[in-house]
């Protein structure tokens, strides 16, 4: 078993933390405060291939391993969750599922724009009264002759309204429960295709989260990705990579908390003296450290396990479970070591806590993945 | 058109701390990165290659641990690489670097060679200048911007007070500022490329037609005699006060020294 | 030839549009200290169009011997020629010192000299001294950003060759009436495929005195925070009769001019008082400006390294501090006035 990082995999992390110390961080702040969409960054994102790193080159993607991707995401989460989850949700959730079910027509018209970063995808799968019971759809398509008819709405949909292209899941027949459900893709302007509100977040707020409504929107039948009634599993396969996404993002968050703590503790003075010096700091930042480090071991695992395993189902779930709590209890304490002062906008853990608490939630929240977990088990 | 750049790996020096103790450097787990000047120079070939297409080379001299900062100019766009490396060339000056340098361009071809101007380990300035008068092309150094025109180069050469623009004819060599350009960063695919389809050459003694004398330790004109950290003066006095205080504070001690 | 038979300290009096560059005189005068101990004269070398004239100026200031090139191609600053017509010299006169100014000029000419007179160069040193055991040239230099500072030799080569950060060694005192000692050469121009056209000279245009000349320099960092603000410390340069120069940053951000930057990459000055404002203290920076004579920081970091070199730190709001001073400066000057 070997825990060395390779060459390319420490260079490529250099980049991302360059990248992200340089071009993402200094906007944090400002992105969250206005809750207003990173254009910027993401047109530098598209310029350096970073929106589609593990895309074979073939299809416009960088070619590299999921690894690379996850330390992409876990780099950009430690400066900012908001820019972090805008490339998660466009890579493991808009453009993986054209990758790996799409027809060579869908990936040479939608995954190279996504691929090369020119278009920006998401995914719809979550109903009003579909959430973690994500078999409850009630959004319809029929078909009409060359095309299908959608109606019903998806809500909580990440890069909502910025996105181009969109893979969403819609009944092709109730009848059949989870085997009624198909995948298709739809692009935005698609006459009968509208956003709704947008959400008001407690963090991750510069990303744009939408309610996508459809309301008799014919989109062409060559569309349909994969075959009719295979939406399910289409949607549960995307979730165990998007899962890898998002356990990268909560490390990162968890990661970043950790440093951003570690360098304020040893300038802030109580007592006379650096509160790094007293023993409760130190077993603090110890855990802290152990329990980052206990994420990165298993996320990196599911990455791996990602490329070189037929199902990695288990591997992502407990890599998001774990890293997502981490997150949490990370960026908890880290406020608690700012004291006061990490209470207050001026320093960047209050905001960490405040994004860290979605990675619990989104794409299974943490009782899904104990779902998915024992489920394994028993 | 075939463009050589040479880059130096250094030390990190924004990271480079002083032991508050002993006063020496702490070299431990400072990170090693292309020399800022050669980076620039070579974002400036990477532009020339994408503006009027041209093979980009980038080439060093050191340990072979310097094999990182070759891979990483590749991750940013170079076509190849070449690691001049050997014990025979440890201990080298200027002199002999530049000698030595010399010889392995001497196997290539090229229409122009970028240096940067100085590395931050050693801020000499005299690798550049030193390998044109080898190979015996023209220099020019202190490079602002990089222009080629037909079989000219303009460079905008940097002064104190003023610039030149100055025309050379090809093959030449130009010493780039760091303040020249932003360089690029790498892509993740690029990286991927740079280890896993782009090769570095390595050249050691035996592949350098060069005098054993004008290399390494041998070749090296001039040695270090002594060093030592520099001496540092007793802090001053350090005091917290409002403006008016800090004023005030200020015009007594400025009378003191009899300056007012 | 031995190396026995190399005798002399020679300096290149760097001149431009006619004028001599300071650092040129501060050479002569280490160069004499050297020439002393060594038993010799200090010879100056001086290039250029028309600059005959120039070589009593060098004798002013002590040099025993002036070296004239006087050509056309000589006008403006290209490497070549200059490299050849030095190179001549020392083929010629044999030098056991050759110094030169670590300016834009001196960092290009001097190594491309090197190589072709095969010796070797110690660049921007900041001490010279004679090793009084066996006559060779000590060569003291900034190494790492300025953390370690490394003496060098060059035991078996000649000339041993230094160049010398301006504002670094101090002028002899001027003797107006001296008269040069003037040797015109000719080494012979033929143009070959070195040579290189300068097509424009563009000078930058500054009613700004030199800041290596400068009594008292008021420095801004980027605690300064805006270019605007700088006019404060204008303000303050103003009573105190001094000038305002920087740090890096604040010329990377655009707020003050590269030739108001102090530090390893920019000047090194030497002020009776240097006030270090919004200046954390890199150390490129303290490289450029700690030999100044009295040192005042104002910074809100109270850990800012600057505070480590400062004679006198105050920990508090530059933005605040500098105004009052500069009024209570106004009010000092009215009452001495009165």
């Amino acid at each position: 078993m070997d825990f060395t990082l390779s060459k390319e995999h420490e260079m490529a992390r250099t980049l991302f933390r360059d990248f992200a110390q340089n071009e993402v961080k200094p906007l944090a702040q400002e992105v969250d405060e206005t809750e207003e969409f990173p254009k910027e960054t993401v047109e530098k994102m598209k310029k350096l291939g970073f929106l589609g790193i593990p895309i074979p080159k073939e299809y416009g993607g960088q070619g590299c391993d999921s690894l690379t991707y996850a330390m992409c995401v876990e780099e950009l989460a430690k400066v900012c969750g908001t820019t972090s989850v805008i490339v998660s949700a466009h890579t493991s959730l808009g453009a993986e599922p054209i990758r790996k079910f799409g027809t060579e027509e869908q990936k040479q018209k939608y995954l190279v724009p996504l691929a090369n970063g020119t278009k920006l995808g998401a995914f719809g799968l979550t109903e009003p009264g579909a959430g973690t019971d994500a078999a409850g759809q009630q959004t319809k398509a029929v078909l009409d002759g060359d095309e299908y008819i959608i109606n019903g709405s998806k809500i909580f949909i990440t890069n909502g309204k910025e996105a181009d292209i969109y893979v969403i899941f819609a009944m092709t027949d109730k009848s059949k429960g989870t085997k009624g459900i198909s995948a298709f893709i739809i692009e935005k302007g698609t006459p009968g295709f509208t956003f709704g509100t947008k959400e008001k977040k407690m963090g991750i707020r510069g990303s744009a989260t939408y309610e996508l409504i459809f309301t008799d929107c014919r989109i062409p039948k060559e569309n349909l990705l994969g075959k009719e009634g295979k939406g399910f599993g289409i949607a549960m396969t995307t979730l165990d990579g998007g899962r890898i996404g998002i356990a990268s993002q909560a490390l990162g968050l968890a990661a970043g908390a950790l440093e951003t703590t570690i360098a304020y503790v040893k300038e802030r003075k109580q007592f006379g003296r650096s509160i790094a010096k007293f023993q409760n700091t130190q077993f603090q930042l110890a855990d802290m450290a152990t329990k980052v480090e206990a994420a990165r071991a298993l996320v990196y695992r599911a990455a791996i396990a990602k490329d070189t395993q037929k199902r990695y189902s288990v591997e992502a779930a407990m890599a998001k479970l774990y890293a997502a709590e981490v997150a949490m209890e990370v960026t908890t304490k880290a406020v608690q070591l700012h004291g006061g002062y990490g209470y207050t906008r001026e320093y960047d853990v209050e905001r960490m806590m405040r994004d860290a608490k979605i990675t619990e939630i989104y794409e299974g929240t943490s009782e899904v993945q104990r779902m998915v977990i024992s489920g394994s088990l028993l | 058109m075939k463009i050589i750049v040479c880059i130096k790996q250094v030390p990190d020096t924004n990271e480079v701390k002083l032991d508050p103790v002993t006063g020496t450097l702490i070299r431990d787990g400072v990170p090693s990165i292309i020399n800022p000047d050669d980076k620039a120079g070579l974002e400036a070939a990477l532009s020339l290659k994408d503006s009027l297409g041209a093979e980009v080379s980038v080439i060093t001299m050191g340990p072979p641990q310097a094999d990182a900062v070759l891979r990483e100019a590749m991750a940013m766009g170079a076509d190849n690489a070449y690691l001049v490396t050997d014990r025979a060339f440890g201990g080298a000056d200027t002199l002999a670097t530049s000698t030595t340098l010399a010889a392995a361009l001497r196997k290539m071809e090229y229409d122009l060679i970028i240096t940067g101007r100085q590395a931050i380990d050693g801020d000499t300035a005299q690798v550049g200048p030193q390998i044109s008068e080898h190979l015996d092309i023209p220099n020019v150094s202190y490079a602002e911007d990089i222009k080629v025109e037909g079989n000219t180069v303009i460079v905008k050469r940097q002064y104190e007070d003023r610039y030149h623009t100055v025309k050379v004819q090809m093959p030449c060599l130009v010493t780039a500022l760091g303040e020249m350009n932003t360089p690029r960063y790498m892509t993740p695919g690029g990286i991927n490329d740079a280890y896993k389809v782009k090769k570095v050459t390595v050249w050691g003694r035996s592949d350098l037609e060069v005098a054993d004398g004008e290399i390494g330790l041998k070749g090296s004109p001039t040695k270090v005699a002594q060093s030592f950290p520099k001496s540092v003066k007793p802090a001053g006095q350090k005091v917290t006060l409002d403006a008016d205080e800090a004023a005030d504070y200020i015009i007594e001690k400025l009378k003191e020294k009899y300056v007012l | 030839m031995s190396l026995q038979d190399y005798k002399g300290v020679f300096v290149f009096a760097q001149q431009v549009d006619g004028v001599i560059n300071g650092v040129s005189f501060e050479l002569i005068g280490k160069g004499k200290e050297l020439a002393a101990d060594l038993g010799t004269e200090v010879t100056a070398v001086i290039l250029g169009d028309g600059v005959k004239s120039l070589a009593d100026e060098l004798a002013a200031y002590g040099a025993d011997k002036v070296i004239v090139v006087d050509d056309p191609v000589l006008k403006e600053y290209t490497t070549e020629p200059y490299t050849h017509a030095i190179h001549k010299i020392i083929e010629k006169h044999k030098p056991e010192v050759f110094l030169y100014g670590a300016t834009a000029i001196g960092r290009d000419l001097a190594p491309r000299v090197s190589a072709r007179a095969t010796t070797g160069l110690t660049a921007d040193c900041t001490k010279l001294e004679v090793d009084p055991d066996n006559k060779k040239l000590r060569m003291t230099r900034p190494a790492f950003g300025g953390n370690i500072m490394a003496t060098i030799i060059c035991p078996d080569h000649t000339p041993q060759m230094a160049t010398v950060r301006p504002g670094v060694m101090k002028k002899a005192a001027k003797n107006p009436s001296a008269k040069a000692n003037v040797e015109e050469f000719h080494p012979g121009f033929e143009k070959n495929n070195k040579y290189v056209e300068v097509t424009e000279v563009i000078k930058k245009v500054s009613d700004k005195v030199d800041i290596m000349d400068a009594k008292i320099l008021v420095s801004g960092g980027r605690g300064v925070g805006a270019k605007e603000n700088f006019k404060m410390l204008e303000e303050l340069a103003e009573v105190l009769g001094g000038e305002v120069s920087s740090s890096r940053a604040s010329v990377d951000a655009g707020w003050t001019e590269k030739e108001q930057q102090v530090g390893q990459t920019g000047k090194t000055v030497r002020p009776n008082v240097y006030f270090a404002i919004g200046i954390s203290g890199a150390i490129q920076h303290l490289a450029g400006m700690e030999e100044s004579d009295i040192i005042i920081a104002i910074n809100k970091d109270e850990y800012a390294p600057i505070f480590d070199v400062a004679d006198f730190g105050i920990v508090g709001d530059l933005h605040k501090i500098v105004p009052a001073l500069t009024q209570k400066l106004k009010e000092e000057r009215a009452k001495r006035d009165a």
